[in-house]
């Protein structure tokens, strides 16, 4: 009896991440991906068909029939659409090698420090968490605007005579990307290259290997997993980003986030920007796969 | 010891090969290390240590856990530069010179294979580095896997090898690049023991094969003094005595080597004779006497200690032809028998247990030993050592 308790209360155990994936992403999805097949109206909400299961089932059926593909064939008819795609993965893909050239050598000075300081260096790599990202986001138009703090500095340095335009541009963007993600980015290198044997750093250069030899050859590759991860991390969400391109970016920003942001609320086109959001899930289906299949190699080598 | 033993002396014990380059003052050490000193903030692991090693020697540094000896290894190699002293190989001074420059090559105690690499990859490595033609570099790797014999293997990757398998791939990617020394942290101290005594004889064979220089690091005695021509004896830091392993049981210099090494019987007591090339000794508390050969110049009433090793003790129920000297009577306390041999431990009336071993040379015995039996100990004037340190 006890057996059977415990084998149904370990089967619900499993059962819990099921029903919430379920419930949290399953559904919404297939809402979402109903909306998309529908038409914008003017009513509340904005698109018909709507469901109602009082009215029968031949209104159900014709309300099955009022489904098209239109939204998306009119997403490939406007350039628009395409161009923001693009232009999102290029951000996010310039983004993510921005923030590994910047968090590659963080992970390794922080996996490198003395075993008492690194719980503190972790720490500290965590702690922008503490605070809201809306307000983090913020903060830098204050630093990055014509009169604001870098400006300030650099022609206090004499660095510059004249302030740069850095806020509203592309470039504050990369900035903006680049900081809110370094540690999802710096996590998973840093337990890489902690995990890994120095010893074997010493092994190569006891072969005769100068240490950015050694770096390159053993270090690196074996860090690989880590970089993998951590920047699909940084990827997948960067895609999708709106709060950025839409704070720090200007007009020139062409990202989805933001175009869907417009359709939904400016357009109130529910069933275009329920289009654009299963589109850009699709297009992210490709990296969360290639990134599930490097997880599951990274842990089939630890075997 | 053994080494200036004229024709009438008689050597300690057996010994590997006829190799002593210690002993002529003419022979340049290959590798010397002058009083180094290596210090980790304030705790000093290696204390102004000097030790010569032979070009063709195989030396063992031998010392408990943590003693220093995996610090003085890694300053061999380069990886730690010695708070003081210095250290030369093949007469060049090595400070300041990159593990990635030294004429010596180490094969760590975690083995160190590179995990992302084959048996093949990581043996190749070495050669890589040193811009070896293609050709030259298979031809190689091939011969080492035949010498490891490890030739079905080169293609795959450490995980998928035994401890054994990855031992000998260490060993092959160490001596693939024909280094002038190689250093060797723990080699066996992975394999099981059954194993550890047949790697042993390999280690052995591959050095004479190759005519390398061997420094290996153990904690195990016995591996030291299979495999070593020389072993250095370590404690916190320090070196306690350099010899061939015989000299090292036969000939300990202090009280530390003494009880390092093997088992033994230690008594505490004063010199109350010296002349005629003995030395008696009244053995505190018992006051019973050793008379033994002078392997040490004594005074008259000097506090010394005498070792003595438990093979070297008879057991017996008869008294022995003089009881007042090196005799001792007591009760069988306890047998430990261990197929080859077995140790007695007699009871003195004072406490003290003296461990007698006797080798079991014969399958059935009339009347053996056991419990509760009184018998005497006895030893020859040459059976132990005198130690004053
Ligand atoms: N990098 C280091 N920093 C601080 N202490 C160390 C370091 N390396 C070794 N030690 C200390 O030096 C002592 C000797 O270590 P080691 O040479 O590894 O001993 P072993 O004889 O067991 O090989 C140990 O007490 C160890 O804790
Ligand atoms: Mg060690």
């Amino acid at each position: 009896m006890e057996k059977l308790i415990s084998s149904v209360a370990s089967r619900l155990v499993i059962l819990v991440p099921y029903l919430w994936l379920l419930t949290f992403f399953l559904i919404p999805f297939f809402i979402v991906f109903k909306i998309s097949l529908s038409e914008v109206a003017m009513s509340i909400p904005p698109y018909t068909p709507v469901f109602d299961l009082s009215a029968g089932w031949a209104a159900f059926k014709a309300s099955f029939a009022q489904f098209s593909w239109d939204n998306y064939i009119w997403l490939t008819q406007d350039p628009l659409y395409f161009k923001a795609y693009l232009s999102s993965l290029l951000i996010a893909g310039v983004s993510t090698v921005l923030t590994l050239i910047v968090g590659y050598p963080i992970a390794y000075g922080m996996a490198r420090a003395p075993a008492t300081v690194r719980p503190t260096l972790l720490m500290l790599v965590i702690l922008p968490f503490w605070t809201s990202f809306l307000i983090r986001v913020y903060a830098w138009i204050g630093i990055l605007k014509p009169e604001g703090l870098l400006n300030q500095f650099l022609m206090w340095a004499h660095v510059i005579n004249t302030p740069l335009t850095i806020l509203n541009t592309n470039t504050a963007v990369f900035i903006g990307i680049v900081y809110s993600y370094l540690p999802f980015l710096v996590l998973p290198i840093y337990s890489a290259l902690e995990k890994m044997d120095y010893s074997l750093v010493e092994a190569a250069e006891d072969l005769g290997c100068p240490p950015i030899a050694a770096f390159w050859k053993i270090t690196f590759p074996l860090s690989l997993p880590g970089v993998v991860a951590g920047c699909f991390l940084v990827f997948i969400p960067a895609v999708g980003e709106f709060v950025i391109p839409d704070l720090l970016g200007g007009s020139q920003t062409l990202m989805i986030g933001k175009t869907l942001w417009n359709e939904f609320f400016s357009n109130r086109d529910w069933a275009v920007s329920s289009a654009v959001a299963v589109i850009l899930l699709l297009l992210l289906v490709v990296p969360i796969v290639l990134f599930q299949r490097a997880e599951a190699r990274a842990q089939e080598s630890e075997k | 010891m053994n080494g200036n033993a004229g024709a009438n002396m008689k050597s300690l014990g057996s010994f590997r090969r006829k190799f002593a380059p210690w002993n002529d003052p003419q022979a340049k050490p290959f590798i010397a290390i002058e009083n180094v000193t290596k210090k980790f903030a304030d705790f000093t692991a290696v204390d102004d240590l000097s030790l010569t090693i032979f070009n063709r020697e195989f030396f063992a540094l031998l010392g408990a856990s943590g003693c220093g000896k995996s610090t003085l290894l890694r300053m061999l190699a380069g990886f730690e530069e010695p708070t003081a002293g210095r250290i030369l190989i093949d007469g060049q001074d090595m400070r300041g010179i990159p593990p990635y420059k030294r004429p010596v090559n180490m094969m760590f105690q975690s083995y160190a294979l590179f995990p992302h690499m084959t048996v093949e990859g990581n043996i190749a490595f070495g050669l890589k580095q040193d811009g070896m033609a293609k050709g030259d570099i298979e031809a190689r790797v091939a011969e080492m896997l035949k010498l490891v014999k490890l030739e079905r293997f080169a293609k795959r990757k450490p995980h998928q090898l035994s401890g054994g398998q990855r031992q000998r791939v260490a060993l092959a990617r160490a001596v693939a690049k024909r280094p002038k020394v190689l250093l060797l942290d723990e080699p066996l101290g992975a394999l099981d023991k059954k194993l550890r005594e047949e790697t042993q004889f390999e280690l052995m064979d591959l050095q004479m094969k190759l005519g390398l220089t061997f420094v290996v690091v153990t904690h195990d005695q016995e591996e030291a003094m299979t495999m070593a021509d020389r072993i250095a004896v370590m404690d916190k830091g320090k070196v306690m005595q350099v010899a061939t392993p015989a000299e090292v049981y036969e000939a300990p210099n202090s009280k530390f080597v003494a009880d390092f090494i093997g088992n033994v019987n230690m008594f505490e007591g004063r010199t109350a004779a010296v002349g005629n090339g003995k030395i008696d000794i009244a053995v505190a508390p018992e006051n019973f006497t050793i008379r033994t050969d002078a392997t040490k110049t004594c005074s008259v009433g000097q506090p010394v200690g005498f070792a003595i090793r438990p093979e070297k003790i008879r057991i017996s129920r008869q008294q022995p032809v003089d009881p007042s000297i090196n005799s001792a009577f007591g009760e069988m306390w306890d047998i430990a028998y261990f197929g080859d041999m077995t140790v007695f431990h007699v009871k003195l009336e004072s406490g003290r247990i003296i461990k007698a071993a006797s080798l079991n040379a014969v399958r059935t015995v009339e009347d053996p030993l056991s419990y509760d039996d009184m018998v005497w100990v006895n030893f020859d004037a040459d059976a132990g050592i005198v130690l004053t340190s």
